[in-house]
C-alpha cells in the first residue's frame, strides 16, 4: 500500500483538536511547573519570580536520592506484580463465555470507582490488629493472636497493586481478545504443553502490550502519595509524599515543583530507555 | 350565583399576601451573608450546630460555612485566590504560623479594633499584629494538644510526656507527621531541657532533634490526616499519642474508650485567629461576626458546646470552675515557637524529614 503524502493544511485539521487538548492539559501546566521550579522561595510566605537553581541544588542530596530510588523501585515492583497477576488472569478471562467476562469486567470497573482514600482506609482496616484478617487466621487456629500487618512495605505494595490491577487488566484485555487462537492451537498440535505454549507463544506475541502495561502502571504508581502514608512507615514514603508536604504543608511551591520536574524527567528517561531497549531487541 | 367569598379564598389570599410581605426580608437575608472558613470535621459540625444559627438570628447575616483543611493548604488556596481577586471564604479560622506567613504577603485585611466591643478583654496572645501595629487577626479559639490514650489499653493515665520515650510503648504511638503541627520539638525542650527557650540556638534545636529521634521506635503512625489516628486510637489499634484535647473529649463523651491527659509539663496550647482575606468585599459583615464571636457569652458557649479554651480573660467569662477545667487547665501550657516555625521553616522541615524518614 502506498502512503499518500500530505498536501495541504486541511490534511492536518484532525490534529488540531488533540493538539489543543495536549497544550491546555499538558504543555501549559507542565511549563508553569518548570517556571515555578526556578522561582525564589520566600520562607516567610510564598515565592518571588526569579531564575535560581537553589531548588534543584537542595534536591541533589543523598537523602532525596534515596527517596527517589525507593519510589522508582516501588513503582517497578508494583508494575511487575500487576502484570504477573493480570496477564495470566486476562488470558484465562478471554477464554470464558461472554456472560462471565461481562461480570468480571463490570466488577473490575467498579473497583476503579473507588478513590485512593477509600482503598487506603479499607486496606488499613483489613490489615489492622483489631479488625483485620489476622483475626480470621486466629479463628481458624493458624496463629495464636491477631497481629498488625501494617504499617509495612508489604501493605504499601498490596494496596498499590490492588489499585493498579484493574487498569492493567483493562489494557491487556483488548490485545488478548484479538490474539489469534490458532497460534496456541498450532503450538499445542506441535506438542507443546499448555504452559509452554503460553510462555513461548502467547507472551512473546504480546511483548509490546506487556511493555506498554508495565510502563503505564509504573507511571501510575509513581504518582501515588496517599497509600504509602496510610499503609507504610516513613521510610516507605515516596517522593510524591514529600512533594505534597512541600506544596501543601510547607507552601514551598518552587521546591515542590523542582522535585516534580525531576521525577517527571527521570520517569520519562526510564520509559525512553525501556522503549529503546525493546526496539533494539526486536531489530536483532 | 354564589358571590360569597369562601373561607378558602380568604386563606389563599392571606397566604399570597403574607408571601408578598415576606419576600423583601428574604432578599435582605440573602444579601447579608458571610462565608466563614472553619476546620472541617468536629469544628465545622459543632459551629454549624451550636454557634452559627444563633449568629444569623441575632444579626440577620447568613453564614455559609466552608470546611477548611488544617495546616497550610488553606493558606495556599486563600493566597492564590486573593491574587485572582477571589475569596473562597471571607473570614477564616487560621492557625498562628499561617497567620504569620499570611502577614508577610499582606493577605489579611487590617481589622478595626474599635468595632470589637470586648477587644480589651482578649488575652494578649490572641491579638495577631502586623509589624507596624495593624491588627491582622483576632483570637477565635484556643485548643490543647495533649497526651491521649486508649482507656482499655492503658487503665492508668500517663503523667508525663516522658511516656512517649518509654521503651514499653514500642510501636504504640501515633504522632503528628510535621514539625510545624506536632510541636514535638517544644515538648522535647520543655520535658528534657528546661523549657522552649532551649530552642533559641541552632545547637539547642539539634540537641532536641537528637533526643526526639529516640522516640522513633515507639511510633507506629506519623499522621497527617486526623481521621487516620482518631480511628486507630478509638479502636485501640494505636493506643497512645498526641491529639487534640477537645476532639478527644468529645469522642470520650460519645462513649469511646479514650482520654486526654495534661502531662505535668503542660499541654501544647495552640490557637486560631479569625482573619479576613484582603480579597473579601464583606469587611463590614466580617467585623460584626468577629465582634459577636468575641463576646464572653459566646466564648463560654463555645467552651461548653465545642470544647475550646476561651480567648478572653478568665474573669469576664461565665464559666463555672468545672466547665473551665474541662477545656483548660491551671498547668502552665507549652506555647509553640511560632517565630521559629515561620522563619526557620525550611531548615526545621529538612531536619525533621531526615529524622523520621531516614
Amino acid at each position: 500500500m502506498k502512503r499518500e503524502h500530505t498536501r495541504s493544511l486541511t490534511d492536518y485539521a484532525p490534529l488540531v483538536y488533540p493538539g489543543l487538548m495536549l497544550i491546555i492539559f499538558f504543555v501549559v501546566p507542565f511549563s508553569t511547573m518548570i517556571a515555578v521550579s526556578f522561582f525564589q522561595r520566600d520562607p516567610a510566605g510564598f515565592y518571588k519570580t526569579a531564575f535560581v537553581f537553589d531548588n534543584y541544588a537542595r534536591f541533589l542530596s543523598l537523602f532525596f536520592g534515596q527517596v527517589l530510588g525507593f519510589s522508582l523501585l516501588l513503582s517497578v515492583l508494583v508494575a511487575l506484580c500487576c502484570v504477573t497477576i493480570a496477564f495470566p488472569f486476562t488470558y484465562l478471562l478471554v477464554r470464558q463465555s461472554r456472560a462471565i467476562q461481562t461480570v468480571w469486567l463490570v466488577a473490575l470497573l467498579s473497583v476503579l470507582s473507588l478513590s485512593e482514600v477509600i482503598i487506603g482506609f479499607s486496606w488499613s482496616t483489613l490489615l489492622s490488629r483489631t479488625a483485620g484478617i489476622s483475626n480470621l487466621l486466629v479463628w481458624l487456629g493458624l496463629i495464636d493472636q491477631p497481629v498488625a500487618l501494617l504499617p509495612s512495605f508489604g501493605a504499601v505494595l498490596t494496596g498499590m497493586v490492588y489499585q493498579a490491577l484493574p487498569y492493567s487488566i483493562l489494557v491487556l484485555y483488548p490485545a488478548l481478545v484479538r490474539l489469534d487462537p490458532t497460534l496456541v492451537e498450532a503450538a499445542r498440535t506441535l506438542g507443546a504443553s499448555p504452559g509452554r505454549a503460553f510462555f513461548n507463544v502467547v507472551v512473546p506475541a504480546l511483548r509490546n502490550t506487556l511493555v506498554a502495561t508495565i510502563i503505564m502502571v509504573f507511571v501510575f504508581a509513581l504518582g501515588s502519595y496517599l497509600l504509602p502514608q496510610i499503609l507504610g512507615r516513613p521510610q516507605h514514603w515516596t517522593l510524591s509524599v514529600l512533594i505534597t508536604d512541600q506544596a501543601i504543608y510547607q507552601s514551598n511551591m518552587p521546591f515542590a515543583a523542582a522535585m516534580a520536574v525531576f521525577l517527571v524527567l527521570i520517569s520519562l528517561a526510564l520509559v525512553g530507555l525501556t522503549l529503546l531497549v525493546g526496539r533494539r531487541e526486536s531489530a536483532a | 350565583m354564589n358571590t360569597k367569598i369562601s373561607r378558602r379564598t380568604v386563606l389563599a389570599g392571606a397566604v399570597v399576601g403574607a408571601g408578598a410581605l415576606a419576600m423583601p426580608s428574604v432578599l435582605r437575608a440573602q444579601d447579608k451573608s458571610l462565608k466563614v472558613g472553619v476546620y472541617g470535621g468536629y469544628f465545622k459540625k459543632s459551629f454549624d450546630e451550636h454557634i452559627f444559627p444563633d449568629f444569623t438570628k441575632a444579626t440577620g447575616i447568613a453564614v455559609e460555612s466552608v470546611a477548611e483543611p488544617t495546616g497550610e493548604a488553606w493558606l495556599v488556596q486563600l493566597e492564590q485566590a486573593a491574587r485572582a481577586g477571589q475569596a473562597p471564604a471571607d473570614v477564616s479560622m487560621m492557625a498562628q504560623v499561617p497567620m504569620l506567613k499570611g502577614q508577610s504577603t499582606e493577605l489579611w485585611a487590617p481589622i478595626d479594633e474599635t468595632r470589637i466591643k470586648h477587644f480589651g478583654d482578649l488575652l494578649p496572645q490572641f491579638v495577631s499584629k502586623y509589624q507596624d501595629g495593624r491588627i491582622a487577626g483576632i483570637g477565635a479559639v484556643a485548643w490543647y494538644i495533649t497526651l491521649v490514650t486508649n482507656t482499655d489499653v492503658y487503665p492508668q493515665a500517663p503523667e508525663s510526656w516522658e511516656a512517649l520515650w518509654d521503651a514499653a510503648n514500642k510501636d504504640k504511638l501515633g504522632l503528628l507527621a510535621l514539625v510545624s503541627n506536632s510541636f514535638l520539638l517544644e515538648v522535647t525542650a520543655k520535658t528534657f531541657f528546661g523549657g522552649t527557650n532551649a530552642l533559641d540556638t541552632e545547637e539547642g534545636q539539634l540537641k532536641a532533634f537528637e533526643k526526639l529521634a529516640e522516640v522513633k521506635p515507639n511510633v507506629r503512625l506519623w499522621y497527617r490526616d486526623e481521621a487516620q489516628f482518631e480511628q486507630a486510637l478509638k479502636s485501640g489499634e494505636i493506643p497512645m499519642g498526641q491529639y487534640y484535647h477537645d476532639v478527644t473529649g468529645l469522642a470520650a463523651s460519645e462513649g469511646h474508650p479514650v482520654r486526654s491527659t495534661f502531662p505535668k509539663e503542660g499541654g501544647i496550647q495552640d490557637s486560631g485567629c479569625w482573619a479576613v482575606s484582603r480579597a473579601s468585599k464583606k469587611m463590614d459583615e466580617a467585623l460584626v461576626f468577629i465582634d459577636y464571636m468575641s463576646q464572653p457569652s459566646i466564648q463560654g458557649l463555645m467552651s461548653r458546646k465545642v470544647g475550646t479554651a476561651p480567648t478572653l480573660k478568665r474573669e469576664v467569662l461565665d464559666l463555672t470552675p468545672e466547665e473551665f477545667a474541662a477545656v483548660s487547665t491551671e498547668i502552665e501550657p507549652i506555647i509553640p515557637r511560632y517565630d521559629l516555625h515561620a522563619t526557620k521553616a525550611d531548615w526545621l522541615n529538612q531536619k525533621w524529614t531526615e529524622m523520621i524518614v531516614g
